[in-house]
């Protein structure tokens, strides 16, 4: 197990590292920063002040390790665009995208749970049809088109809840569920997987010789081994949510991270896409890793490695 | 006989639809079992043993159909029984031991939750009543630092000591009858005896009835009160242990009874009995006696519906040949 | 057996029924049932090809045409009064023919999503193929490789490179192409590893055979089906993604009639015309399942007993 976790933990290492260089890159790569910071007015003595005092000038390595330790300390720079700086920006749009990944997981693992259980119960039935159905549609649609679906129905036809912004909880309910419609269909086919083959297992038998309620036979016997799969792909799930979100929260003007990202995107303040994007891989890095060693913790086979 | 079998079960006979046709598994088959008594079932594998005792306890798979004349623990009929009162006996009055303990325990429960779920969901006691029990038996099958064991995970144990967990599983609510589908089967070598030892031990201290499932007939030999032996899907002949090892009275046993080393009778370097052929397939209809292509005493009659024939102390057997063709056989 | 009680009656113990997997026959569905999902998506992607590559000749009008006295008219079957037979499908906020619109839109979608797929395939099969291959530090890289690509968000990344380098068809390929190439990869490699271990492979080697020609005959015929079924869903992944950045403004530029593009235009007229929204909406959500279920039939005629 700490073999195991050591190398996961170097290669999660490694990962950062190429994703924080990634994001480094892509502020160089998007025009000449002295010239975006002086101005398009500005004279060209300005820009090589500029670029002296920025420390533009000097080799690029030395650029990468002296911002790579500032943002370490949280320190992602100035926006171009906000008087704020990319932290602080960041630090406040976090929360409300946290939510809305929150919101959307639950409501996709509320669906696709019971859903995915339901299908492997009743194999070949109804249930496992409509779910199947529900998967193949929902893996098919566009997520800002069923996002517009949505408002169309409960914002403008229904008037039930809000289209746009971020005012209250009423303004997260629609996008998490457009958030969360993106993730079910992958879910509930890995509980429905996990599920037959756990219903499949001797053990299971062995609960219903034992005489246990069928209720205990189907969630604590059989439930309880199928979902550890579900477990780690929900994490990896709400990581992509994160990245999801841009679509989503542009399409709600929610003031998360992912609206940032979009508007900062189209402005070129490439400064905070640049930050948004580290925390968001780094979120990624981090929630892959502790994942794989919960699984691993979770299954003997590799804990003994 | 004053009081009810603790299991009756009468014609009882087991369809699987297969792309190829209805397979029939599990043919006629009737069976008793005593209080206090110990009744193998043997045969190779793919007879029906295994079905059978699936069939017994309601754990069949879904696309087999059961179909009997009648199905009873200890008078009760389990036929027309609601699926609420088969949950209610299952575990409590019958219990049931399987092949294979290294698949059979739950991977994700600890040994003692196990044991005690059993106990506490037929109302049996609290949960420290059943962590005491649940200690007592594992000690009582044999297993050293039993209180240490109750935390323990099934994939910490070897599969001897699972066997025994599941043992002690089954016994956990004092069940009238246990069903062991070739306990020791998955097991190796060496400690297979002693967990059928076990099972004779306990079946005589708990005054059960034991159904044991097994293809060693070696093991029958010691331990069966009474025996049933199975060929392609039926009961092919049953009777007390001593009259079938003694005079039995189908080919097939006959034949079994040859396939046992018996080291003390034999002259070192004689080869062993050996059945030539292969079991039936069962697909479709089967007619006469499924035995009449590997038997060295078929006739032609023997492909009509062989009707059950009956000697004394209940032994039923379902062959043409005269009783004493076989006796000379030996 | 007269007097017999049939006693699994169905739905009788739903317990029975979880306890063991079933035989085949009566949970198989029939051949024709199987196929028909195969052969319907292989129809409507053919119906959409057609009309993709046909469409100069099948579109009533110039996609670009605009006519400001024409704007907004309504699909016929959404209101026929005024709906003009010019214009089946209606018009844009520009007068722009809506047919002919979503038809070239077909163009673009695919090929886009053909393309980005290629580009990803031959990524990945090269890095999985050389992971399998010669395994040990290579196989480190390239798995270091994917698990950076999956920490990288996707819509992000595409977003910020279409923003520097210009919303080009050809940008919106390679990135795409750049970001969907794992699956590939992880699936080459596992396929390209198993061959790698068996004898013969030693043997060829041994007699002088070419390994990357037997490699290239042994490992094929073995992930054909799921390199279909991969390039299908990668195909479909491009598709969505490329109307997402259209539709974020960040993909295809106007006036190019890309359907996701065509779904952010009619945003802001959706209260009022919805049906401008459902049309490439729609048309996507099409192009998608018939090539997803097209991959899944193929999976099935390959795989006999395939896990769905």
């Amino acid at each position: 197990m700490l073999r195991f976790a050591a190398r996961r933990l170097l290669l999660a290492l490694a990962v950062a590292l190429t994703v924080s260089a990634i994001a480094f890159m892509l502020l160089r790569l998007s025009g000449d920063l002295a010239t975006t910071l002086a101005g398009q007015e500005a004279r060209a003595e300005d820009v090589e002040r500029i670029r002296q005092q920025f420390g533009l000038d000097r080799p690029l390595i030395l650029q990468y390790g002296d911002w790579l330790w500032r943002a370490l300390r949280g320190d992602f720079g100035r926006s171009l665009f906000y008087p704020e700086s990319v932290g602080a920006l960041i630090r406040d749009r976090l929360p409300n995208t946290a939510l809305l990944a929150s919101l959307g997981l639950l409501i996709a693992l509320t669906l696709s749970i019971p859903l995915g259980m339901a299908a492997a119960l009743w194999r070949n039935s109804w249930i496992d049809r409509l779910a199947l159905m529900l998967a193949v549609l929902g893996q098919a649609m566009p997520n800002f088109w069923f996002a517009l679906l949505l408002v169309f129905l409960f914002g403008m036809t229904l008037g039930w809840l809000p289209i746009s912004g971020t005012e209250s909880f009423a303004h997260f309910i629609m996008p998490a569920m457009a958030l969360g419609w993106y993730a079910t269909p992958v879910l509930m086919r890995l509980t429905r997987a996990g599920m037959v083959d756990v219903l499949a297992a001797d053990y299971v038998r062995t609960a219903h010789a034992k005489g246990l309620p069928l209720r205990v036979v189907l969630i604590k016997h059989a439930l309880r081994n199928a979902v550890v799969p579900v477990v780690a792909l929900a994490a990896v799930q709400f990581g992509n949510m994160l990245s999801g979100s841009v679509v989503i929260e542009t399409v709600f003007a929610l003031q998360g991270i992912g609206y940032l990202a979009w508007e900062s995107i189209s402005r070129r303040d490439f400064p905070v896409v640049q930050g948004i994007l580290l925390v968001v891989a780094l979120f990624y890095v981090v929630l892959t890793l502790l994942t794989d060693l919960l699984n691993a913790w979770l299954d003997p086979r590799i804990r003994s490695r | 006989m004053s009081e009810a079998p603790l299991l009756e079960l009468a014609g009882l006979s087991v369809d699987i639809p297969t792309e190829a046709g209805v397979l029939h598994a599990v043919r006629d088959v009737s069976l008793t079992v005593r209080r206090g008594e110990t009744l193998c079932v043997v045969g190779e594998s793919g007879c029906g043993k295994s079905l059978t005792s699936l069939a017994i306890m309601g754990l069949l798979p879904p696309a087999a159909q059961r179909r009997a004349r009648r199905l009873a623990l200890a008078g009760e009929d389990l036929l027309s029984a609601s699926p609420r009162r088969l949950r209610a006996l299952r575990g409590d009055r019958m219990a049931m031991i399987f092949q294979d303990p290294m698949t059979s325990l739950n991977p994700a429960w600890s040994v003692g939750d196990q044991l005690e779920e059993i106990f506490i969901r037929h109302g049996k006691g609290n949960r420290r009543a059943a962590r005491e029990r649940a200690v007592a038996l594992l000690e009582r099958v044999g297993i050293a630092n039993a209180g240490g064991r109750l935390a323990q995970y099934p994939h910490q144990l070897s599969g001897g000591l699972r066997q025994r967990v599941m043992i002690a599983m089954a016994l956990m609510c004092s069940p009238g009858l246990v069903l062991a589908d070739e306990p020791t089967t998955a097991l190796d070598a060496t400690i297979q005896l002693g967990i059928l030892q076990l099972l004779a031990e306990l079946q005589a201290e708990m005054h059960m009835g034991l159904m044991l499932v097994t293809h060693d007939l070696g093991i029958v030999a010691r331990i069966a009160d009474r025996v049933a032996v199975m060929y392609a899907g039926e009961v092919v002949e049953e009777g007390p242990a001593r009259t079938v090892f003694t005079a039995p009275r189908h080919p097939y046993t006959r034949g079994l009874i040859d396939c046992i080393p018996q080291p003390d009778r034999m002259a070192p370097g004689q080869r062993l009995g050996t059945i030539p052929g292969m079991v039936p397939s069962l697909v479709g209809e089967v007619q006469g006696c499924a035995f009449r292509t590997r038997c060295a005493f078929a006739r032609p009659e023997c492909a009509a519906t062989v009707a059950p024939r009956h000697g004394p102390d209940d032994h039923m057997w379902r062959c043409v040949l005269p009783p004493e063709t076989l006796d000379h056989a030996a | 057996m007269p007097g017999s009680t049939p006693v699994s009656a169905p739905g009788e113990e739903l317990a029975a029924q979880a306890a063991l997997p079933a035989p085949v026959a009566s949970q198989r569905r029939p051949r024709w049932r199987r196929n028909a999902g195969l052969i319907g998506s292989a129809l409507v992607l053919a119906a959409i090809v057609i009309a993709a590559l046909g469409a100069p000749w099948l579109a009533p009008h110039d996609p670009y045409l605009q006519s400001l006295d024409d704007r907004l008219l309504p699909p016929f079957f959404v209101d026929a009064e005024r709906a003009m037979p010019a214009h089946p499908l209606g018009t844009d906020n520009l007068g722009r023919d809506y047919l002919s619109r979503l038809l070239y839109g077909a163009r673009i979608s695919l090929l886009i999503g053909f393309f980005a797929m290629v580009v990803s395939g031959l990524i990945g099969t090269v890095m999985g193929v050389l992971a399998g291959y010669f395994g040990g530090r290579t196989d480190t890289v390239v798995s270091f490789l994917v698990t950076t690509r999956l920490s990288l968000p996707i819509i992000m990344v595409a977003l910020a490179v279409v923003s520097v380098f210009g919303g080009s068809l050809e940008v919106v390929v390679l990135v795409l192409g750049f970001l969907l190439w794992d699956r590939f990869a992880v699936v080459m490699r596992s396929a390209t590893h198993q061959v790698r271990g068996r004898e013969y492979i030693l043997a060829a080697q041994a007699i002088g055979c070419s390994v990357p020609r037997i490699l290239w005959q042994e490992v094929l015929p073995n992930v054909l089906s799921s390199l279909v079924v991969i390039a299908s869903y990668e195909m479909a992944q491009a598709i969505l993604l490329e109307a997402a950045l259209s539709f974020l403004g960040l993909g295809v530029q106007p006036p190019l009639p890309s359907w996701g593009l065509m779904v952010s235009e009619a945003k802001e007229v959706m209260l009022f015309e919805p049906w401008m929204i459902m049309l490439p909406g729609a048309a996507i959500c099409v192009l998608v399942l018939a090539i997803n279920l097209l991959g899944d039939g193929i999976r099935d005629l390959t795989v006999p007993e395939g896990r769905a």
